[in-house]
């Protein structure tokens, strides 16, 4: 056979020859592919290579913690870890949903909703699916890295709020950036990022927020790090101190604990807040993480209005303590003579109407001092009508009511100053003369806010100044001057001194070494126009009180607002105004204020107070 | 007939073409290893191209034609084989391809790949006719299927098909006529939905990925865009050796074997493909060259069916890596680490200095 096969020499060159060109046009042809690939898509490819390998991890930039005036800490961070989805390849993401739902304990419902809010965001940027990773989540993804490799784990600073509700309304909440601020901020603010909602975390988010870093890793194909690019590090926020006293708030939150209604105290020289309650409130520790919704709803919704800071937000009918405004407006504007009197047989007349003095015994003679010592409503009736709504209006204006008074945080409500301007403007009507009477003793149509009052009292007694309230240390307040004769001040100020310390509505609340002042009232809650429903509320009442010390040119003015409460404001409100004046003396002396407070306790709230026992909500103000 | 050879008569152009193929490989291989836990590859692959080089030796110093005289007992022994590797085999990987025969496993489909080159070789050389029968390209039909079909069995697609361009080369070689080749061409259309049935699970997944890859990222689809970014991210000159992330940081699927063009591809770019490309080409057209000098009509046949086979293969796994065919498992020849296939490669190889060393007798 083999010799068969040697013979036959037949060989078909054309053929062989086709076959040469066939391999010619065929390595031309995958040249070609090549040519393709790495000359005209090289870019494209080269960029999925580059995201293949590289994996940009943010570094979350601790926000700044918050100082009191003495360098405690009354907010900071604690470490946690986020959960991160990597999204570079989105068909693999979808596809292990489930196993990461499941693996984190979500619903696929969830985790989807989670994407869908981020898909604004570019796809090599991760997104946190689950803000708070539990030790099973951390294992869970440590222990699927290989199958599922687009979880990552994020450390981040979790803001804590180590005192719980304390001075919660002020300091505000932290929570994720909603679409409209991250369209508003000029690409400042990513999806996903925490800023402050409310209070100071919301007024100086831009000193507290630092910036995030980034940190580019390489990753290998089953997702494990093997190098390390760049680093471009986070630069924390800046901590802010403030001027809050933890001591004097913790005296304020101690005694607000069960109660509603809101404490300010102030330096009244600088305008440094060193205290602020809002009760009822809440934890901002809760907004820490990612409030529920339902959570977030129930505090939303909730009639008692937890989230409204009552120190700067709650409008209130002023009650006895616009007296002071009164007074002052009496003094200054020398329509009546300094020593006008009026005669109080517990009740007088006024345009067709009988109102009623709190004391249906009256308080037969009455000047301005006694007027202010005993809160003699007759006196302010009497005065409103001489003095007319205007007069009432430039005086209450002037010292800082009806308008905002400036302070570092967001939301701040004006109140109300009514003026015949005003319900010219606002109902299109005349102003009812009848109207000054009842604002004559904060009643009506006039509300304030507490620290309005506060900073009132404090103008008042000061001379007329009036420093713009804030809770940043070294921020520079503006000062506002509404000057008032010397005689205005002794007079005013020595009936306020008198309320406390010569028997009037504040007399339970005397301290020794101290000249503390103040003025006490309880104001119906009625609305403006509403003066026919007078008494059908039954004990809705706010009991002021507003104190400072010492007489003249105080250190420390203090308003505090008990809500709902039946009682007389010198009752409800005046001690925790008394404790924190104490407190605020005691510091100043070397005394400990928690060795004080531990060994004395509260001081009991004397319900035999000053007045009249009697006390019915028919008898407007004391 | 010893006396004609002499070591001048060996086709020097063609062994340096294939041993710059070998280097390129080894490099390659050491390149995608070195710094993972598979480091030391490219020794082991350097010592089978030795092996291999010395049985190409060997196996041109045995006359082609006293070896196609054995071509009935050669095509009994790959059947038993192939039957053999199906009863008892060594699975790896899901398929039965392996035989344990001398201390190692050989993988029994590369050694039926050289025997049915000859077996075929035999059967074309004895057609007597200008242009091939019907019945005698029905009979070169049937020595292929056999075979092929016991190969699809392990399963190896891969493998399988490679014996159809060698049947195919041989008859067009040995005067298939158009209209019979036109034939083929429209059974095959109808053939494809019909063996598309048949296919393993993974093996359609591949071709369903092939047609759609975006479908699948991470199975098959995977492999093809992981390779693609591979090949397109290399660019021109190409990252370096050593330097390709796709490579080295493992995206590109068995790196240091099927898929070890994109490899190269990636950090020795466009430049370097090229010039492997072109050796590949050089290889090939060398090989025809040298069939076009065979002594006979039987040598021509010979050389040619291992060029058919070594195109082939170039063919599917270059264009797999380019994303223009399917993932088959189809290595590439000399570059590709692995002991069987480099040890084919040198043996064919060896058959074509055979004939070439036997050009001049007469």
């Amino acid at each position: 056979m083999s010799i068969s096969l040697m013979n036959d020499k037949r060989l078909p060159t054309e053929r062989l020859a086709v076959v040469s060109y066939v391999i010619v046009g065929v390595i031309a042809l995958l040249l070609f592919g090549f040519w393709k690939l790495q000359i005209i898509d090289s870019d494209r490819y080269s960029q999925m290579a580059e995201r293949n390998r590289v994996r940009s991890i943010p570094i979350i930039a601790p926000r700044g913690s918050m100082l009191d005036r003495e360098g405690r800490v009354l907010v900071d961070n604690y470490p946690s870890f986020s959960v991160l989805l990597l999204r570079d390849a989105p068909e693999q993401v979808e596809k292990l949903l489930p196993q990461i739902a499941d693996g984190l304990g979500m619903t696929l419902a969830d985790v989807k909703q989670e994407i869908e809010a981020s898909r604004a965001m570019p796809k090599f940027q991760p997104i946190v699916i689950k803000p708070e990773a539990s030790p099973s989540d951390i294992a869970f993804i440590e222990s699927h890295r290989v199958d599922i490799p687009v979880l990552e784990m994020l450390m981040v600073h979790r803001r804590r709020y180590p005192h719980g509700d304390m001075l919660a309304n002020a300091v505000g909440y932290v929570g994720e950036v909603s679409a409209e601020q991250v369209e508003a901020s000029d690409s400042s603010l990513k999806p996903g990022d925490i800023v402050g909602k409310t209070g100071l975390e919301r007024q100086y988010n831009g000193t507290l927020m630092g910036t995030d870093g980034l940190r580019r890793v390489i990753v290998n194909s089953i997702g494990k790090e093997v190098g390390r690019l760049e680093q471009k590090d986070a630069i924390p926020g800046k901590p802010i101190q403030l001027t809050i006293d933890y001591d004097l708030q913790n005296v304020a939150d101690t005694y607000m604990a069960d109660k509603e209604g809101a404490v300010v105290a102030m330096d009244p020289r600088t305008g440094e807040v060193l205290a602020m309650v809002s009760r009822p409130t809440f934890d901002p520790n809760d907004f820490a993480i990612r409030i529920p919704n339902a959570e977030w709803q129930e505090l939303n919704t909730d009639p008692r209005t937890p989230l409204l800071n009552r120190a700067i937000q709650g409008q209130l009918a002023p009650g006895s303590v616009f007296k002071i405004v009164m007074s002052a407006a009496m003094l200054e504007s020398k329509i009546v003579p300094a020593n006008f009197t009026a005669i109080c047989p517990g009740h007088a007349e006024f345009y067709g109407r009988t109102f009623h003095c709190w004391r249906p015994a009256g308080h037969g003679v009455v000047d301005l001092h006694k007027a202010i010592v005993d809160s003699c409503d007759v006196f302010f009736y009497t005065l409103g009508q001489r003095l007319g709504i205007d007069e009432i209006h430039k005086y209450g204006t002037g010292l800082g009511l009806g308008r905002a008074t400036g302070i570092d945080l967001p939301g701040e409500q004006a109140g109300l100053m009514p003026s015949e301007e005003w319900v010219q403007r606002v109902y299109h009507h005349k102003w009812y003369a009848g109207e000054t009477i009842s604002v004559a003793i904060g009643q009506g149509a006039v509300t304030v806010t507490p620290l309005q009052l506060a900073r009132m009292i404090g103008a008042v007694a000061s001379g007329g100044d009036l420093p713009q309230p804030h809770l940043l240390k070294n921020l520079a307040a503006k000062m506002d001057r509404f000057p008032l004769a010397e005689e205005t001040v002794e007079q005013v100020t020595q009936g306020m001194y008198g309320v406390i310390n010569e028997g009037g509505t504040g007399s339970s609340l005397k301290l020794q070494n101290i000249e503390f002042s103040g003025k006490s009232g309880t104001a119906q809650l009625m609305s403006y126009g509403a003066g026919s429903k007078m008494g059908q509320k039954g004990k809705e009442t706010n009991g002021w009180f507003v104190g400072y010390a010492p007489r003249r040119n105080p250190e420390i003015v203090v308003a505090a607002v008990i809500q709902g409460s039946s009682e007389h404001g010198g009752t409800t409100a005046g001690p925790v105004v008394r404790d924190i004046v104490k407190a605020y003396y005691d510091k100043k002396s070397g005394i400990k204020v928690q060795e004080y407070t531990a060994k004395e306790g509260r001081p009991k709230v004397l319900a035999t107070s000053v007045d009249d026992p009697s006390l019915t909500v028919d008898q407007p103000n004391r | 007939m010893q006396k004609g050879t002499s070591i001048r008569d060996y086709d020097w152009w063609l062994l340096a073409t294939a041993f710059a193929i070998c280097g390129v490989g080894v490099l390659e291989i050491w390149s995608a290893t070195h710094a993972s836990h598979l480091a030391g590859m490219h020794t082991h692959q350097m010592e089978w191209i030795g092996l291999g080089f010395v049985l190409m030796l060997l196996l041109s110093r045995l006359d082609y034609h006293t070896i196609m005289d054995q071509a009935p007992l050669l095509y009994l022994i790959a059947i038993v084989a192939l039957i053999a590797v199906l009863a008892m085999g060594h699975t790896r990987f899901g398929a039965k391809r392996w035989l344990p025969i001398l201390g190692g496993l050989l993988q029994v489909s590369e050694l039926v790949k050289l025997i049915i080159i000859v077996v075929l070789a035999r059967f074309f050389s004895e057609v007597r006719t200008e242009e091939l029968s019907l019945l005698d390209l029905i009979k070169a039909a049937a020595l292929m299927g056999l075979p092929l079909a016991l190969i699809m069995l392990q399963p190896d697609l891969g493998t399988a098909l490679v014996l159809v361009p060698l049947a195919a080369v041989g008859a067009y070689l040995a005067g298939l006529q158009w209209k019979h080749s036109l034939a083929i061409v429209a059974l095959a259309a109808i053939m494809v939905p019909v063996g598309y049935h048949f296919l393993k699970p993974y093996q359609r997944e591949r071709v369903t990925t092939f047609l759609r890859p975006e479908d699948d990222p991470k199975g098959a689809g995977y492999q093809i865009l992981q390779s693609k970014i591979a090949v397109g991210s290399g660019g021109f000159w190409g990252k370096g050796l050593g330097n390709g992330s796709q490579n080295q940081l493992g995206f590109v699927p068995v790196r240091y074997s099927d898929f070890i063009l994109a490899a190269l591809a990636e950090e020795l770019g466009f430049a370097g493909v090229f010039v492997a490309l072109l050796l590949y080409m050089f290889l090939l057209l060398r090989l025809v060259q040298n069939a076009q000098r065979a002594h006979d009509r039987a040598g021509m046949f010979l050389i040619m069916g291992v060029a058919a086979v070594l195109g082939f293969h170039v063919l599917v796994n270059v264009a797999m890596v380019i994303g223009f065919m399917p993932v088959t498992g189809i290595p590439l020849p000399l570059m590709s680490y692995g002991g069987s296939a480099t040890l084919f490669v040198f043996l064919a190889l060896g058959l074509v200095m055979n004939v070439r060393l036997r050009r001049f007798v007469n």
